[in-house]
């Protein structure tokens, strides 16, 4: 029998948060991402977890990462203006490797933009906002039951890989009210990873000398024997400061293979009618829901049309969006921005078939007839 | 590299050694810097106090004085640029249990810093702050910061500073801080006693340390390092003797010593965790 309850998209989210063992949370007010922090602020303090509205967004990012060290799990969430002020902080939790979860709120931008409207302009922004090379793992549910889902498998990710991961939703999916079968959140019924502690004794022991899996085992700090240093710069086992050129490039490509590695078992779409597919519509969050209606619509026009929702955007599902490219006609991706995941959509297709775009910035979400109408178009071969 | 010496028989003679992570030196220091006079009496003031190593964590930002947690056996943290507060402040709230030291500069903690710098002394958060005033940005070779005196040459100064100095310590009362000395890296004596009081002090501690930059502030500014200690020297007095004088007899002289301590207002870990206590249901 399922257990339903309805729920509030940013509040579904800070309840799986706590599910996934969150007990500690930093933010700053920002819409349309203020309720998660809300809710935390209520529900930690009952779980003997912190949370702590900081002076800015980028001090939240900061206190999220040295509560990190302190061995909590931990969350920030934040929307446009306030992601681009974490990315300095960003950079540095993914290079020192310290577990997190940032959620991010997609509205309008750029700049202030339109705070309380959904856009989906920080594809690219997730992966690429903070400078430096680096390959960060970023999900993207598309209802209120997989905001939790994600929320528990973004914790779990983080964890394992030592690295912060990206939670989007956009204003749409945070600010919605939908049904979800609670019983799979239920105490044990759901899978939780902990980060790995290290197996050596502490005067073997190097912050920052990777596993087999290419994952350090750093010791929450505080734990006796186990002292270590972290830094920003690039650096060696020790954790401390180098510029020994081998040192520094192996750093940069351990730190992107620990992620790259895992995108087989990380990935996660879900495909819609896509078996004799011959327009593909490959999209994401609340742009997929639309997309999903218009594949329906498509069908009854006699369009094969089929849908892949993307769940893990980056690392991108390469080579089944590259399957899918040769086993269809076109691919159409629709997105609230001018242009981005259509980029990697196109480079992953390799040429295999034409890739069309249906974007918007204005703060409208993409409605289904607008998509049906891209989709007719394609089909009788005008663009 | 080792040490010819054994390092027990360091220890013995110089029990701070054991806070000293020797491997890593020599430090990125220059000679004649006062960074490492404040490093040191840090880690007297924590041998005295009797602190292990595995209670202490370090954090710190970006810039010269930003170097010295890599130098610190302990559980330390190098950061980005005017952050250092805002990672203590989530690690001290998850381990309150741990002494922890924030090392900053001028430009970490007041200019790129000074938001969290306000905020962390407004919370009263147990942290102890020792703040390097230089007077000058040294890593990136010698730029103009917000303790730079008027009339100073730095490197975006060349024709002279012409804005007026942060005066660090009132900013610290003002926002909150209910601990704030000032002592100089020519006072080390005086020095480590003010960081051992800081430590003690359970809410926001600030230890600001005039300290020479010897060899980029010196340098632009026909300073030799003995003058810049001897100057530390001739214009501080001590905040008793600086109280007792007329107002007109403290002009171009500056107070040394504890400049305030206030021991009534609660430690923000405390409140909070009492607060979790009450809500949570015991333990």
């Amino acid at each position: 029998m399922a257990k339903l309850e309805l729920k509030y998209g940013n509040h579904a989210c800070a309840e799986a948060a706590i599910l996934a063992g969150c007990r500690f949370y930093a933010g700053y007010p920002i819409t349309p991402s203020s309720e998660i922090a809300e809710k935390m602020a209520e529900l930690l303090p009952k779980k003997r977890g912190v949370f702590i509205q900081m002076e800015d967004e980028i001090a939240a990012m900061g206190a999220v990462v040295g509560a990190s060290f302190a061995g909590l799990k931990s969350m920030t969430a934040t929307s446009g203006p306030g992601f681009s002020l974490k990315q300095e902080n960003l950079g540095y939790a993914f290079m020192v490797e310290a577990p997190c979860v940032v959620v991010n709120v997609q509205r309008g931008g750029p700049s202030t933009g339109l705070p309380t409207q959904p856009g989906q302009q920080e594809i690219m922004q997730s992966l690429w906002g903070t400078h430096g090379d680096k390959l960060i793992p970023v999900f993207y549910p598309g209802n209120v039951q997989e905001i939790m889902e994600e929320t528990i498998r973004a914790f779990n990710w983080a964890e394992r890989l030592r690295t912060p991961v990206v939670l989007l939703l956009d204003e749409v999916l945070g600010h919605m009210r939908e049904t979800v079968d609670v019983e799979q959140f239920e105490e044990g019924k759901f899978e939780v990873w902990n980060r790995k502690m290290p197996d050596v004794p502490p005067e073997e022991y190097l912050p920052y000398r990777p596993g087999e899996d290419d994952v350090p085992a750093i010791a929450p700090y505080g734990t006796p024997g186990y002292r270590g240093h972290a830094t920003g710069l690039h650096h060696d086992y020790t954790g401390f400061p180098t510029t020994n050129p081998e040192m520094c490039q192996e750093l940069i490509e351990r730190l992107i293979r620990k992620v790259q590695r895992k995108q087989p078992e990380m990935e996660k779409n879900e495909f819609y009618k896509m078996d004799d597919a011959e327009i593909a519509i490959i999209t994401f969050g609340t742009t997929a829901r639309a997309a999903k209606t218009a594949v329906d619509l498509a069908r009854e026009k006699g369009i094969k049309a089929g849908l892949m929702r993307v769940v893990t955007v980056w690392p991108s599902p390469e080579k089944t969006i590259e399957d899918v490219a040769k086993g269809v006609e076109a691919i159409l991706v629709p997105e609230l921005n001018m242009g981005q995941y259509v980029l990697e959509v196109e480079r992953c297709s390799r040429g295999a078939c034409p890739v069309y775009r249906l974007n918007r910035a204005n703060g409208k979400i993409i409605y289904p007839n607008e998509i049906l109408e891209k989709v007719e178009e394609i089909a009788r071969g005008g663009k | 590299m080792g040490t010819p010496i054994p390092m027990e028989k360091i220890i013995e003679k110089k029990p701070y050694f054991k806070y000293l992570r020797l491997d890593k030196m020599p430090t990125i220091w220059c000679p004649g810097c006062g960074i490492g006079q404040a490093f040191r009496a840090a880690c007297m003031a924590l041998d005295e106090l009797g602190i292990s190593n595995d209670q202490v964590a370090m954090v710190s930002g970006i810039g010269c004085s930003s170097r010295t947690p890599g130098y610190f056996d302990g559980f330390t943290l190098h950061t980005t640029h005017g952050r250092a507060l805002t990672f203590a402040t989530g690690l001290k709230l998850s381990k309150p249990e741990l002494t922890t030291l924030v090392f900053t500069g001028d430009g970490d903690a007041l200019a790129i810093g000074g938001n969290h710098f306000i905020h962390a002394a407004r919370r009263n958060i147990d942290l102890t702050v020792v703040l390097i005033n230089n007077w000058i940005y040294g890593m990136t070779g010698g730029q103009v910061s917000p303790t730079t005196p008027e009339g100073a040459y730095a490197t975006t100064t060349p024709y002279g500073n012409y804005e007026p100095q942060f005066d660090i310590a009132r900013v610290a009362i003002a926002a909150g801080a209910t601990y704030v000395a000032r002592g100089t890296a020519y006072h080390a004596m005086e020095l480590k006693k003010l960081i051992m009081d800081g430590i003690k002090h359970k809410g926001f501690a600030l230890i600001e340390v005039l300290s020479p930059c010897t060899i980029v502030y010196g340098r632009k500014n026909r300073m030799s390092i003995e003058e810049m200690y001897f100057w530390f020297k001739e214009n501080t007095i001590p905040v008793k003797a600086w109280e007792k004088l007329p107002e007109e007899k403290r002009a171009g002289k500056i107070p040394r010593g504890v400049l305030y301590h206030d021991d009534s207002r609660p430690e923000y870990c405390e409140v909070y965790w009492n607060k979790v206590k009450q809500l949570s249901g015991g333990e």
